[in-house]
């Protein structure tokens, strides 16, 4: 019976595990902050600012849980700010050029977005080119692509206004119970793309293997597992995310924009390391990475809010950067 | 418990440069613990790894169960139920107990998709509880101490249902009462036929649970004996081999009664225990040991590059501040790394500027502009004196032999006027010609009044050149062996001289 007494019960696992600190602490920021911000502005805590805050995170939302797939792998993706755009224009190509269906366009710009991700894992997987200059190449073959495709011109859905809407329009109006609080479609793409994601992250294999690659390479492969493939798959699957991301943005602006894209691959970055995902591989959460998400868009809102030139909004943002990473190689430092 | 589990014979395994396993046989019963033993590179682990498809061979045959069998990855080997735990554990850290036995074959529900993570944890109880470890499948390896991670590890192989376990140097990060547990688990594996190929370095081990003993030196099979029917000595001689002309050792009289160079009581967690020390003007001290001992541990602490948490350092009798490799160097230490590529050598560029590269601003005029007549006449001075084979001072360093690389460095210490200089493995990766060279510079080196001190793992090599020698064992000194004294079984006794209090 006594042995029984002395058992090691440690009730953690990656989901709750070490990154959790970090979450409650970005969490905690993100709190302090809107409660600065509604204190400094009236302005700030009005619905219609909630919910410009929230549509204005979708997208580097999106494109920061796509990403997290790969950083936990011990890998980075750069490509995915272009490639977000990229995915865009072949969605303008089916739609606008060829004046397909848009369910069709939309498919389009997943597939795009898994297939160049995959093309990313085949890179880094087999060919062994760190992903950090692999996806660099990509980042520039999809700006390029994507402008010789458009004719760097951007595409218009003007023809179809239900492409208009897959962002901007609503499924939960709640407008009779509050006012002003119209939900746009492109926040629950939004949450949807996260729990998915979250559930694939805890609950499957893919997910798994995404840990354990960054965890140990090594012991992956000595333990008989295709690491290639997961690799391949892992990439892809963080591309298709891109793709939504895609979708989003050209929906929201009703064009695709062919020359933008370059940069919000930083910021989905900042966004997954401020919520604690580990540069060196083997932690995150996406409920983390969300956290950044909106810790990212409040200060920028906040700040625009308080009339602070969007320069220093900037070099505030890049200043949170440094803060957030350096708390938590801090916590490692203690828990080590 | 005779039938034969497992035969290797003509076993042949090349790298670049070096014949790691000539014609090498092995044989293992089933139920049998069988120790493999050998110095470090004799070619142990090779073996295994051949056996356990991390390494293909280049000829010989292996007949697993009367069975021919070719192992071509971790795989096959799976396949067979050949289990290996590696001696540097092969775990990732961040995943649960549960997830890192299963990895790879993780129980799947909903028309496997979703991973069964209730089925996960109770088929690794399952198995925890037939070893009768006390351990949570859901804890994270990160959280674990090592011998736990160890237990894991072997949870991991018998989960493929192994038939051969193959355990390399299972012991090195244990304690006493963690050994313990270790064998109870040995003996309880044997008892169902598992055969188990047992590393160590630890000789009190072998007594303890082997049946039989494999010895290999210098990648050839020596002798299979019964362990009960030899002496501890006999082994280790075997291992050794045969004495080695004897060679000079230098004069034990030493010029100087000076003491340049002391530590007292170094200490960092398990890897340097109150370690103290003095080197004195003139002088090789070695330090003897197994890998992992802690040799290159305090060598670094000492030199700045790993901090340390307690001790002090004495340059020439005045306690001195080492907090960084420049403070070091400042205080005239130079300490050439194991790995000359990584952190000796500017590989690309040429003789001339590895020599003077840590001297730099001495060759430095107006505006940082490097004179270039004197970095030259300095760089012809040094290979001419240290006798730095190269067809001229712009040669790359790449270019050169591991001997003549070696000597590079030594300049480049020498120009930077050190005077306590360490070696770490300075004959590591250099022929037998090369290595005579070494040793005459470190000779001579010691004679003008230089203070050497060496990380060796070569016996011969410490019992020909040094003066005094410090054996290390688990980051203790566990003793110190001058003058006749210096004889390679000495050095292994005290190098397998294992804590025996409980800890």
């Amino acid at each position: 019976m006594s042995q029984t007494a002395t058992k090691l019960v440690v009730e953690r696992s990656p989901v709750f595990g070490a990154s959790a600190t970090q979450k409650l602490l970005a969490f905690a920021s993100l709190v302090a902050m809107l409660i600065i911000f509604s204190l400094a502005s009236p302005n700030f805590f009005q619905t219609q600012n909630m919910i410009s805050i929230m549509l204005s995170t979708a997208v580097a939302g999106v494109l920061g849980i796509g990403v997290t797939f790969v950083i936990i792998t011990g890998g980075i993706d750069l490509s995915i700010g272009t490639l977000m755009t990229f995915c865009a224009v072949i969605s303008g190509v089916f739609i606008t050029f060829w004046g397909l269906p848009w369910p069709l366009g939309v498919a389009a710009a997943l597939a795009t977005g898994a297939l160049i991700g995959m093309l990313n894992g085949v890179l880094v997987a087999k060919l062994k080119i760190p992903s950090f200059i692999a996806t660099l190449g990509m980042m520039l073959i999809a700006k390029g692509l994507s402008l010789v495709i458009s004719g760097t011109k951007p595409i218009y859905f003007n023809d179809t206004e239900d492409y208009n809407l897959i962002a901007t329009g609503s499924l939960i109006d709640l407008s009779g119970w509050v006012p002003d609080l119209v939900i746009p479609n492109a926040v629950l793409i939004f949450f949807a793309v996260a729990l998915v994601s979250s559930f694939l992250l805890n609950k499957t294999v893919l997910g798994r293997y995404t840990f354990a690659l960054g965890s140990n390479e090594e012991a992956v492969r000595l333990s008989g597992v295709n690491v290639d493939r997961w690799k391949i798959a892992i990439y892809g699957l963080a591309g298709a995310i891109v793709g939504i991301a895609g979708v989003i943005i050209s929906s929201r602006l009703n064009s695709a924009q062919p020359a933008i894209g370059q940069g919000y691959e930083l910021d989905a970055i900042a966004a997954a390391v401020i919520g604690g995902v580990s540069l060196s591989g083997g932690e995150g959460t996406i409920l983390g990475t969300v956290i950044g998400a909106f810790i990212m868009s409040v200060l920028i809102n906040g700040l625009r809010i308080l009339s602070v030139p969007q320069e220093w909004q900037i070099t505030v943002t890049g200043l949170i950067v440094i803060f957030a990473v350096y708390a938590d190689i801090l916590r490692r430092r203690k828990s080590v | 418990m005779n039938e034969v589990l497992l035969r290797m014979e003509g076993i042949q395994k090349s790298f670049p440069g070096v014949q790691a396993l000539n014609n090498v046989k092995f044989e293992i019963h089933k139920g049998e613990v069988h120790a493999l033993l050998g110095e470090n590179g004799a070619g142990k682990s090779t073996l295994m790894k051949i056996l356990a498809g991390v390494y293909i061979k280049d000829a010989g045959d292996i007949h697993f169960l009367g069975q021919p069998v070719e192992i071509h990855n971790p795989r096959a080997a799976q396949g067979l139920g050949i289990g290996i735990i590696h001696q540097e554990l092969n775990l990732m850290q961040h995943l649960t107990a549960a997830q890192n036995v299963f990895i790879g074959r993780e129980p799947k529900k909903w028309f496997g998709t979703v991973l069964d993570e209730k089925k996960l944890n109770a088929e690794t109880q399952k198995l925890f509880d037939m070893l009768k470890l006390q351990l949570d499948p859901r804890v994270r390896v990160m959280d674990l101490v090592v011998a736990k991670q160890q237990m894991i590890e072997i949870v991991k192989a018998l989960s493929h249902d192994s038939k051969l376990l193959i355990m390399d140097e299972p012991t090195a990060a244990l304690n006493d009462a963690e050994i313990e547990e270790l064998f109870r688990i040995i003996r309880h594996l044997k008892e169902q036929g598992v055969g188990i190929v047992y590393i160590s370095h630890r000789m009190d081990e072998i007594k303890k649970i082997a049946d039989r003993v494999t010895v290999m030196r210098d990648g050839t099979y020596i002798d299979t004996v019964r362990a009960a029917d030899v002496e501890l000595e006999q082994i280790i001689t075997m291992m050794v081999g045969r004495q080695l002309d004897e060679m000079v050792r230098p004069e034990a009289k030493i010029a100087s009664d000076q003491v340049l160079l002391e530590v007292r009581n170094l200490n960092r967690g398990r890897a340097i225990k109150n370690v103290s020390f003095q080197v004195r003007k003139g002088e090789i001290l070695g330090f003897a040991g197994l890998m992992g001992a802690g040799r290159t541990e305090v060598a670094r602490a000492v030199f700045g590059a790993d901090p340390f948490e307690t001790g002090e350092i004495f340059v020439a009798g005045q306690k001195v501040t080492i907090q960084q490799p420049q403070d070091a160097v400042k205080h005239g230490i130079g300490y050439l790394s194991e790995d000359r590529k990584r952190f000796g050598l500017a590989i690309g560029m040429d003789v001339e500027t590895n020599v003077v590269l840590a001297t730099l601003s001495r060759f430095c005029g107006f505006f940082g502009i490097v004179k270039t007549k004197g970095t030259r006449e300095t760089a012809d001075d040094f290979v001419t004196r240290l006798s730095i084979k190269t067809p001229s001072i712009s040669q790359q360093v790449k270019f050169l032999s591991g001997g003549n690389q070696q000597k590079v460095i030594i300049a480049k210490w020498l120009c930077r006027n050190s005077e306590i200089l360490i070696f770490d493995e300075p004959t590591r990766g250099i022929d037998v010609g090369a290595k005579f060279e070494i040793y005459k510079l470190l000779t001579r080196l010691a004679e003008e009044g230089k203070t050497v001190v060496m990380i060796s793992s070569e016996l011969p090599e410490v019992v020909r050149l040094c003066h005094r020698v410090l054996v290390m064992c688990e980051g203790r000194i566990t003793g110190e062996l001058a003058g006749n004294d210096i004889t390679q079984e000495n050095i292994m006794k005290l190098a397998t001289a294992r804590e025996t209090v409980n800890t």
